[in-house]
């Protein structure tokens, strides 16, 4: 429990981010449909889908780090989004999968969904400044 | 053209469109526009922080801040409020955002076409001079016939 709760930020918190459950070592996050989502009626702001895949990512890449035992500074790069289907008025899930953890940086896919798994409604590739806790 | 002449004035629009729902949620409020361009003020919120231990904003309200302006510069560009989704977003976060400070999300739409909206802007904490990040976006407009 105390790993799940590192895992999200304060936003992350904030805006209703939950762990929904654990696949081969890394966080499904997952957002309940309400208000602090919402942007055009019944759909999801493109901004709150953009968080969660970002927060998938930083919890993929927090999941790594842990299983290689580094200890890490997280800092944003960028994140390209694309979004594939409006987010309907129900839960989203999203998983990251690291793509490569080099020394200094990390590149990271996230794909989030509805009720199809199969039918992504966004995904993203980021990639983080990974620094040593020092600096 | 002059300001008579437009029926999408983001200064009047803004709290009708951030009174409620994301962008309510995050505080949004109209800073300033142009012609082609919005610019939205996100006020500093300790439950926005990203990262543990670091004191700085995180990431996702950048991303919001940056996808509301765009759309409002859309609108604006148009002049005319109809549905429109973001296809594609590219932020690039080039430095933390001050502790404690505003961020202001500025976007201008360089290019409209009959079913797609092209925009870029940049976010900054006081100085439009020295950003904390920059961006890139599509949107397309939902109802339009699909031809460029």
């Amino acid at each position: 429990m105390a790993q799940e709760i590192e895992a999200l930020t304060p936003y992350a918190r904030s805006l209703g981010i939950t762990v929904e459950s654990w696949e081969d070592g890394i966080p499904i996050l997952s957002v309940p449909f309400e208000e602090t989502v919402e942007g055009r009626p019944e759909h999801y702001h493109g901004g709150a889908t953009g968080g969660l895949l970002e927060t998938a990512g930083y919890a993929a890449l927090r999941a790594e780090l842990g299983r290689q035992s580094r200890e890490a500074m997280l800092k944003p790069i960028n994140i390209t989004v694309q979004y594939l289907a409006a987010g309907k008025s129900r839960t989203s899930y999203a998983l990251g999968r690291v793509t490569k953890l080099g020394r200094r940086s990390a590149n990271i896919t996230v794909e989030a969904w509805q009720d199809d798994r199969t039918r992504p409604v966004a995904t993203a590739v980021m990639n983080v400044l990974v620094a040593s806790p020092e600096g | 053209m002059s300001e008579k002449a437009r029926k999408f004035d983001p200064s009047k629009a803004t709290s009708f469109l951030t009174g409620r729902g994301h962008a309510g949620w995050l505080g949004l409020q109209y800073s300033d526009h142009g012609d082609d361009w919005v610019e939205l003020e996100l006020p500093w919120r300790e439950d926005l922080l990203g990262e543990e231990g670091q004191r700085v904003l995180a990431s996702g309200p950048i991303l919001s801040l940056m996808d509301m302006a765009s759309g409002m510069a859309i609108w604006r560009a148009m002049d005319d409020f109809t549905a429109i989704a973001t296809l594609d977003l590219r932020v690039d976060y080039v430095r933390p955002a001050r502790e404690g400070a505003s961020v202001f999300g500025r976007s201008q739409c360089y290019r409209l076409t009959r079913s797609a909206a092209f925009v870029r802007g940049l976010a900054h904490d006081g100085d439009a001079e020295d950003p904390v990040a920059h961006i890139q976006a599509v949107f397309m407009k939902i109802a339009a016939a699909p031809r460029l």
